[in-house]
Parts: C-alpha cells; sequence; structure tokens
C-alpha cells in the first residue's frame, strides 16, 4: 500500500504522539484541578460524607445551698443511641434491643417519630440506662448495628422530693421550644431546665454542649466510633449558689403532714429566701433520663396537682393575716393609734344597714385596742377600722404595698394576685349599683372578699413587718433590682405591730405556739398571724405567718394548708421550722413539747412530739385534718 | 538471540501496569463494608496467568496467517454479537443489558472484547489491501461497513462505552492508514452537529462555520453535499434521538452537564469518584486507606471507578505515575507500529493503540467528570476476564509485530 512510506508513517506516529499528549495532559490538568487546587473542597465533602457529629452533653452547673451542700449535682450515667440508615431498620434493631430493655410500642413509635425529624442524629433510646443494661447491650453490639453508647452526665437531686418545686425538673427540649427560641442555643435533644431554679437559671447551668464524630458508610451504619478527627469537648454549665437552706428544706418537708396540699416559705428580713416548699411534691429524679409517659400522666391527671408550685402559683384569700395590712394602712394615714378603740365593742358580731356581720368568735372580743384586735384577730375591730378607712383607700394603698404585683420571685410562672385597682372594678365585675360598697369595705377589711394572694405575696409583705417597714423582693440566687414599696411606717408603729404579734401568739389565737418545754428546751419568743381563708369549694384553708425571735427578727415562715379549717393548724410546723433554723437541731432527744394552739373558734391541745435531733422523721400531728384526702 | 529481540521497553511497561493494576485491584477489595470486590485480586492472577498464555499463542501467530484468519475470526465475533443480544444476560450495574454470554449459568465473557480486536484485525486487512489510502467518503463505504456492523450491534445490547471504542479505533486506523485529516473531519462533522444541536444558537454557528470550512476545503461535490444534509438530518433528529434514549442514559449525560442535578442516584456515581479523587490530594490517604473507597460511598471501585481508588489513596502522585505508565505504554505501541514489517501489521497495532486509548480517556475521563460515565473498564487495573485477556492478546501481537520488524531490520528489504 502506497501510503506507508517511512517518511509518511513517521510524520503520522508524530502527529499521533502529538495528540495523545495532549489528551494526556487534559486528563492530568482535571486531575491536577480536582486534586490539589480543590482538594480542600473535596476533603470537606468526603469527611461530611463519613463523619456524624453526635452532640456530647454539657453537665449542667451545680445548685448549692447557702452553705455549699448540694441540691443538684451530676452523677455518671448512660445514654443509648442508635445510628440506623433507614426507620425499618431503627425498628429492626429496637426490637432486638427490646430483648434486653423492654421498651413499649408507644416508646418505639416515638423514637422512629424522631429519627425521621432528623435522620442524620443518632436516635435517642434511653436517656438513662443503668450500668448492668449497658453491660448486656455490649455484649450483644454485634447483632446491634448502630449502637452507640455514651457515657453523658445525669443530674441527681439527693433530696429528691423534698426540693421538687424549687429546682424543678430537667427534660429534653421540644421541638415546640426551640421554634420559639425559649432556650438560646439548645439544639434537638439538649436537656433544659423545664421548672424551678432548673429553668429560671438555664442560661448559666446548661452550658455548652460539645460534639464527638463517628464514622459511618455509605448506608449510614456505623463503622467506628472513635473518629480521628478531634471532638470538641462540653462547657460544663456554671453552678449557682442559692440562698436556700438545705437542711431546713428537708426539714419543712419531714415535718409536713402527709397528705396535706399547701406550702411553706421561710426567708430573712433581708428578702434571702431559705425554704421553698410546696406539697404534694414530685421527685425531680423521675425526670431525669425521660419521665415515662405513664407517671407523666399521672402527675397531670392526679386531683392533688403536684406539678403545681403552690407557695407561688396558687391564690388564695389572704384572710386574717391581711389584717396587719389594713392596720399599717390605718397606722400610716394617722387614722388610728396601737391603743386606739372602736366606738363598737364587740359582742360577736356588728350590724350594718340590715345586715348583720359576725365575729369569728360567738361570745366577743369585748372592747379592744388595735394590738388587742390584731392578738384576738377581732372581725368586728376591723370592720370598723375597714369603714373609717374606705374602700378607696384600701384599695390605693394595697395597690402601693404590692398586693397587685407579683412578689418577683426569681422563679418562673409566678401568678399574679388578684386585687382591685380601683372601685372601678367592682362596676366592671358587677355593674354599678349592684354592689354594696360598705359589705365590700368589711370583706376586705378582715382579708376576703375580691382579694387572692399568693403565698410568697403574703411573705414579702410579713417580711417587711418583721423588718424594716420596706418591702424586698424575695430572691433565691439574685434579687431583681427593682426597689420594694415602703409600708411607710415609723419604727415604733412597726414596733408595735410586732408586739401584737406577738401578743398573737402568746395570748391570741396562736396561744400556746410559745412554747412550753420542759428541761434544756431553749425559749424562742415568735410573732405571728394565724388566718382561716374561707374556701367556697370545701373546708377553709389555713394560714400561719410568723417570725422569730420576735425582738429582732432573722427568719419569716409562712405556711398555708388546703382544707386545714383554720390556721391554728398549721402553726406548729411553722414553728417547728423556725425553732429548726434559729435554735438548730435539738441537742436533747425526743423532748416532748405540748403545744396549746387554740382555733380561732375554740382552742384546743395540740400534741407535738419533736424527735428533731434523731434526724428529720416526720412527725404525726395529733388532730390532722380530716379535709387531707382530695375530695 | 531470540531473547535480545523481545521488546524490553514494551514488556517493562506492560508488566507494570499489571502489576499496578494488581496492586490497586487488592486495595480495592480492602473495605469495612463487606464486598463482592474483597477477594477479585486473587481471581484477577488467575486472569493475568490466561492473559500470559493468549500473549504468547498470539506472539507465536505468524501475521500471514493472522490476515488470513481476519475475516473468520470477524464473521465469528459478530455471529456471537448476534447470539449475546438473543440470549445473552447482564451483569452487574448493567443487570438488564445484553451483553454477557453464558454457558450453562456461568458467564463466560463479553462478545463485545473479542469484537474489539476482530474488527480491528478485519479493518486492518481491509485498508492495507488497497493500494491507495480512501480519499473520498464512497471510499470509506467499505471501512465504514466494517465497523459499523459491531458498532450497532453493541449498541443494542446497550453498551454505550463499547459502542464509543468501535468509533475511536475507526477514526484512528484510518488516521495511520493516511486518511487525510480534512476527510475525518468531514466524517465527525455529524457527530458534532448532533453534540450542538442541544443548543440552537451553537448550532446554526456550527452550520455556518461547516459551510465556511467547505468552501476553503472544497472537497468533492458528493462529499460535501452528503456531510452537510447529514449534519442537517442530525441537528434535527438531536431531540426524537434524545428521546430515545433509556432514561438511565439521559440521567448519565445530564448528570454529566452537572452532577448535583441528581446528587443521590444519577450523580451519585460522578459525584463520590469526584470527592474519593480530590480528597486524595497530592500523596493520597494512603494505601488501603481511602476514606470513601473503604466505607462504600465509592460504587464500583474494582470495575469502572478502580482508577477513583489510584487517585484517593496515591494522590496527585499515584495518578501521574499511572497516567505515564499509559502514554509510555501508548509511545512504544506507535514505535512498533512505525516500525512494523507491513501495513497489515502496523495497522494492526495502531487499532490496538486507538482501542487502548479509547478505553483509558474514558474511563480515567469520567472518573472526574471529563466525560460522560459508561461502563468501560480500564485496561490492566479493572477486574474482569474477557477484558484482561483481550489485552494481554493485544500486548502479544505488539511484540510479534516488534520482534517481526527488528527481524526484517537485519535483513533490510
Amino acid at each position: 500500500m502506497n501510503g506507508f512510506d517511512s517518511y509518511k508513517v513517521r510524520e503520522r506516529a508524530d502527529v499521533a504522539r502529538w495528540v495523545l499528549g495532549v489528551a494526556f495532559l487534559v486528563l492530568g490538568g482535571a486531575f491536577f484541578r480536582t486534586q490539589v487546587m480543590q482538594h480542600e473542597k473535596f476533603q470537606l465533602r468526603a469527611e461530611t460524607n463519613r463523619l456524624r457529629p453526635i452532640p456530647l452533653a454539657a453537665p449542667r452547673g451545680q445548685i448549692l445551698d447557702r452553705s455549699g451542700r448540694i441540691i443538684a449535682e451530676n452523677v455518671p450515667g448512660y445514654s443509648v443511641k442508635l445510628i440506623a440508615p433507614s426507620a425499618d431498620s431503627l425498628r429492626a434493631v429496637l426490637a432486638r434491643v427490646g430483648q434486653v430493655v423492654p421498651i413499649d410500642s408507644g416508646a418505639v413509635t416515638e423514637i422512629v417519630r424522631r429519627f425521621r425529624a432528623a435522620r442524620y442524629q443518632p436516635a435517642l433510646v434511653l436517656g438513662d440506662a443503668d450500668f448492668t443494661t449497658v453491660a448486656r447491650l455490649e455484649e450483644r453490639r454485634s447483632s446491634l448495628p448502630g449502637l452507640v453508647i455514651q457515657a453523658e452526665p445525669k443530674r441527681l437531686y439527693p433530696s429528691g422530693r423534698a426540693v421538687a418545686h424549687l429546682v424543678g425538673y430537667v427534660s429534653e427540649v421540644t421541638e415546640g421550644d426551640l421554634a420559639a427560641q425559649r432556650f438560646p442555643g439548645a439544639q434537638l435533644g439538649s436537656i433544659v431546665g423545664k421548672a424551678g431554679l432548673e429553668k429560671q437559671y438555664d442560661d448559666s447551668l446548661r452550658g455548652d454542649e460539645g460534639v464527638r464524630y463517628i464514622e459511618v458508610n455509605a448506608r449510614g451504619r456505623l463503622v467506628r466510633e472513635e473518629a480521628s478527627t478531634a471532638t470538641l469537648p462540653p462547657t460544663p454549665g456554671r453552678p449557682i449558689r442559692t440562698t436556700i437552706d438545705l437542711d431546713l428544706q428537708r426539714f419543712i418537708d419531714s415535718i409536713w403532714p402527709a397528705g396535706i396540699r399547701g406550702a411553706m416559705i421561710a426567708m430573712t428580713p433581708a428578702g434571702e429566701v431559705r425554704a421553698l416548699y410546696s406539697a404534694p411534691a414530685y421527685d425531680p429524679n423521675d425526670f431525669v433520663g425521660g419521665i415515662s409517659s405513664r407517671l407523666w400522666r399521672q402527675l397531670n391527671t392526679d386531683d392533688a396537682k403536684p406539678l403545681l408550685n403552690r407557695a407561688i402559683q396558687t391564690r388564695y384569700p389572704p384572710a386574717s393575716p391581711f389584717k396587719l395590712a389594713i392596720s399599717a394602712m390605718a397606722l400610716k394615714r394617722g387614722l388610728v393609734s396601737l391603743d386606739t378603740r372602736m366606738p363598737v365593742p364587740c359582742r360577736g358580731g356588728m350590724q350594718l344597714g340590715n345586715r348583720y356581720f359576725r365575729c369569728w368568735k360567738k361570745e366577743g372580743h369585748g372592747a379592744v385596742d388595735l394590738i388587742g384586735a390584731v392578738a384576738g384577730s377581732c372581725d368586728v375591730y376591723f370592720y370598723q377600722l375597714g369603714l373609717r378607712l374606705g374602700l378607696d383607700a384600701i384599695i390605693k394603698d394595697g395597690v402601693l404595698m404590692g398586693f397587685r404585683d407579683r412578689s418577683g420571685i426569681d422563679l418562673e410562672n409566678e401568678s399574679r394576685p388578684i386585687y382591685p385597682s380601683s372601685l372601678a372594678y367592682f362596676d366592671r365585675l358587677y355593674g354599678p349599683r349592684n354592689w354594696s360598697p360598705p359589705a365590700t369595705t368589711l370583706n376586705f377589711s378582715i382579708g376576703q372578699g375580691e382579694n387572692t394572694q399568693t403565698l410568697i405575696n403574703m411573705m414579702r409583705f410579713y417580711q417587711a413587718l418583721s423588718g424594716t417597714g420596706i418591702e424586698s423582693t424575695p430572691y433565691i440566687v439574685r434579687q431583681s433590682s427593682t426597689r420594694g414599696a415602703s409600708l411607710g411606717l415609723t419604727a415604733s408603729q412597726l414596733d408595735g405591730l410586732r408586739h401584737a404579734l406577738i401578743a398573737v401568739v402568746e395570748r391570741g389565737t396562736a396561744a400556746g405556739s410559745a412554747i412550753r418545754a420542759g428541761g434544756k428546751q431553749k425559749e424562742l419568743s415568735i410573732a405571728g398571724k394565724t388566718g382561716t381563708a374561707q374556701n367556697p369549694h370545701g373546708k377553709d384553708h389555713g394560714w400561719f405567718i410568723g417570725f422569730a425571735p420576735a425582738e429582732k427578727p432573722v427568719l419569716v415562715v409562712g405556711g398555708i394548708m388546703e382544707f386545714a379549717e383554720h390556721g391554728t393548724n398549721v402553726v406548729p410546723t411553722v414553728v417547728r421550722a423556725l425553732r429548726r433554723y434559729i435554735l438548730g437541731p435539738d441537742t436533747t432527744t425526743a423532748v416532748k413539747v405540748e403545744l396549746i394552739v387554740p382555733q380561732d373558734s375554740a382552742p384546743r391541745t395540740l400534741d407535738l412530739e419533736t424527735t428533731d435531733s434523731a434526724g428529720i422523721a416526720p412527725v404525726p400531728l395529733d388532730g390532722r385534718p380530716t379535709a387531707k384526702e382530695p375530695r | 538471540m531470540r531473547a535480545a529481540r523481545i521488546d524490553g521497553q514494551l514488556i517493562g511497561v506492560s508488566a507494570l501496569l499489571v502489576a499496578y493494576g494488581l496492586i490497586i485491584l487488592y486495595s480495592a477489595g480492602q473495605t469495612d463494608v463487606p464486598t463482592r470486590a474483597a477477594g477479585v485480586w486473587w481471581h484477577q492472577f488467575i486472569w493475568v496467568g490466561v492473559g500470559l498464555v493468549a500473549a504468547t499463542v498470539a506472539f507465536n501467530v505468524s501475521f500471514r496467517l493472522l490476515e488470513w484468519l481476519s475475516p473468520i475470526v470477524y464473521g465469528f465475533s459478530i455471529l456471537l454479537l448476534v447470539i449475546v443480544l438473543v440470549v445473552g444476560t447482564g451483569a452487574g450495574t448493567a443487570e438488564s443489558s445484553h451483553s454477557w454470554l453464558s454457558i450453562g449459568g456461568h458467564q463466560i465473557g463479553q462478545p463485545s472484547e473479542l469484537a474489539k480486536v476482530a474488527t480491528v484485525l478485519m479493518l486492518a486487512r481491509f485498508l492495507s489491501s488497497r493500494k491507495e489510502p480512501p480519499r473520498a467518503l464512497h471510499d470509506l463505504i467499505g471501512p465504514g461497513l466494517i465497523i459499523g456492523a459491531p458498532f450497532l450491534l453493541v449498541l443494542k445490547q446497550p453498551d454505550l462505552g463499547s459502542a464509543i471504542v468501535f468509533v475511536g479505533i475507526f477514526f484512528a486506523m484510518l488516521f495511520w492508514a493516511g486518511v487525510r485529516p480534512r476527510l475525518l473531519f468531514l466524517l465527525a462533522s455529524p457527530g458534532i452537529s448532533l453534540l450542538l444541536a442541544f443548543s440552537t444558537v451553537a448550532w446554526i454557528v456550527w452550520i455556518l462555520a461547516f459551510v465556511l470550512i467547505i468552501w476553503a476545503w472544497r472537497p468533492y461535490l458528493w462529499d460535501w453535499a452528503l456531510c452537510l444534509i447529514a449534519n442537517v438530518v442530525m441537528g434535527t433528529l438531536a431531540m426524537p434521538l434524545w428521546k430515545h434514549l433509556a432514561p438511565y442514559q439521559q440521567n448519565r449525560l445530564l448528570t454529566f452537564l452537572n452532577p448535583e442535578v441528581d446528587p443521590r442516584a444519577a450523580g451519585y456515581h460522578a459525584i463520590q469518584s469526584r470527592v474519593a479523587i480530590g480528597s486524595g490530594g497530592w500523596f493520597g490517604t494512603g494505601y488501603t486507606q481511602g476514606p470513601q473507597k473503604r466505607l462504600a460511598f465509592l460504587p464500583e471501585q474494582h470495575t469502572d471507578f478502580v482508577f477513583s481508588v489510584v487517585g484517593e489513596e496515591l494522590g496527585f502522585l499515584g495518578v501521574f505515575v499511572a497516567l505515564a505508565l499509559f502514554l509510555t505504554l501508548f509511545f512504544v505501541l506507535i514505535r512498533i507500529a512505525r516500525r512494523a514489517p507491513d501495513a497489515f501489521s502496523s495497522l494492526v497495532i495502531f487499532g490496538i493503540v486507538g482501542l487502548f486509548f479509547t478505553h483509558v480517556f474514558e474511563n480515567v475521563g469520567m472518573t472526574v467528570n471529563l466525560m460522560p460515565i459508561t461502563g468501560i473498564p480500564l485496561p490492566f487495573f479493572s477486574y474482569g476476564g474477557s477484558f484482561f485477556v483481550i489485552c494481554s492478546l493485544c500486548l502479544g501481537l505488539a511484540m510479534r509485530v516488534a520482534w517481526d520488524s527488528r527481524l526484517s531490520g537485519y535483513h533490510d528489504f
């Protein structure tokens, strides 16, 4: 063939070499571009392919009482998570996990639902697994692909129920919380505070999550738990130091009569809350690692509403303790002095227009001055004092004293008290001329009527009364900067009212709470005021707010018991709390302390056995109110 | 001395390529996920042995005998392609195609591989038997038929990758036979028209440019008229042809243009391969250590995408070495073709260059998204029996031609 002369072939060979050379240069160039110039981009791409971030929970900050005792801490716990390529394979693995730890079908549905929502995150199966469970799962690891067991700090409340409403509880953040951005920085799966101090100070306590990478293959199966890439350690949450006295808090829990609903708060005249207790309580430890749906349902449907913090969320008619507020208004306005007597002496009641208003004491108090009226809680005296003040003044001064505002304690969800802002309130509520100003005045002057207060709010008033006459905002960790209202009383007026409250205890409605005890029992003078909040739905609620030592108070303790009929039932519990705090645990064992606690109607003897030194054991109360069962 | 006349360069570069391929194939089986690629490197040893036998046999066959046998081999391979269309089975990722010949349930090979060599032989025989190189289109009817038959049969399987190889062989051998590049350009122009038809503007520009080129070159009347008509027809046929393609073929072409169109499905191979290669960097992630491969993100790591393993684990350095070895092999083959004692053997060797080059460029190009993805193996690297044996056979033929040319060099006739 002619075309194959040697010079022509050489020429073609040269062309062919050039063409091949250029083609390979193009190929090499493409690789150079991909491997050298775009290396970092593809490197990142390869890593996001195979590395799945797993959040590392940060240990929450400790919650300490005022002397550093632990209210909430962290202990090592284990979480069990699964990485699965699909919902079906997740179900299959869950079924095998279920052979080790029972998982009910509702939980499986929930786990799968959450997996679908965040497919690339490991699905949380058990938030709080114990060591034996983890060990048994670990044994079966080969048949449980995608199993991730992580040691995680877990919340522990050593005092359990005793601190329930104070600390609140923690739980996994919900999708709703995230959507509303209620917890800045939280991600799906984060543990956040849902109530109490845990919620209020969640920002400080939570810390920042770390992250760890695990390696997965193309089908989303876990390959290695330890990926070579460095992990980012979590930043632990900051501890908070509270004003709480854990010993007192636990003591109150131990002496609280079983089955009784109510609340108790102890605070110093400066507003530092030493104890805050609500009954019935729940165990905040139940929420750690996810509360079971059965228990959650039970807590929410229980008639006694254990999740309700009665110290700050429940409003009660302030009743007799409000008489001190009426006294303070009258003193401030100079309408009366401590020894002023009213024109009509108490004969067990008082006629006003066509209605007869009773005093709680049928036989009457006779002619008493202000101190005597406070001591005896004489309704007739306060009817007349109220009329002298006038409804308008009662409302105005009440608003000034803060009875219309929240106390401002650093806990979330405090209820706002109900208190009218002006007379127009009644017109709006009942219509003009449909209500009787004098009758309303009488109701208000004994703490009844359209006036309901939370325990914490009443405590604020009594704390002012026990101290300088200026209300300070109660606080557990940090006091709000708003300045409290002044009662507007002079030192001698305050002193006089305090004396009246001592008289309550010594000879009035709480007589006998000045404990008569034999032997080495230390003496403690206590001042305070009982009250019976009329409950239209059943038996009345009992109040007692007291402080001690009466001469120079260091602690104010207030308690309310629902369906306790009379404040006098509350007195012993409050008194014991005061004694415990001020005198410390008794050194003598099993001192028999006799308390004579009269009821508003008929005084009777109450036996109180203190075994303080033997620890804090619940003490049965003689003559326990009958209305302890939920109606 | 017989040994002294063996082409040492060819032996050397071939041995290096086979060794490199085996090393990479071993790594391809080292994964954290159970894979059928785990033991293939061991099987490949068997194929290397079979390949050695095939090369030895090819080396010992006289080219005169080969030239005489060419029509028979060609006819036989065409017959196999027809049979495989009827009873063929699919394999691997191309499960539904008809490219494998099975006997008694065992897949014994892909006839298209044999057809490539047979076509090279047949075309070499046809071209070398002519007095003059083809000068006009009507001179190319014969070669066109020789290529067209296996091309269409393979395309029908469907195996686009192998079909493209026939086109590569066709152009390479025509060029080597002395066909003027202008004629090759005219021949290729309908294909270019087809590709550009997806953009109306580009296509109009192309047609105008084409007319200008005809004006300048003044080819035979029939030639340019036919080519112009073919260009126009291709342009108009583009859309119907596109619709005629199977959806997976359409996707491959679309994702070639932009792999992110469908990153989970059609673009997955293209993306993961590039990620593997790109994450390799200059020196790679280390032999057998590539995470993309280990964790099964890289698909077909022992067959079509074996070169991505090179890129990931040995980096640009490993890629450079592999490409350099291939280029060296081609230069050696071109030298052998140039010094071949006769036109037939020269054309055969250059046909083999065309065959290998098309495979290498298409396969390596698709791993970096330079070429659209077609199922086409990489010589000496991809696992696969029949293709490896055919490649070895080709090397044996080249060895023989080198031997013959050295012998003839002594006698110098």
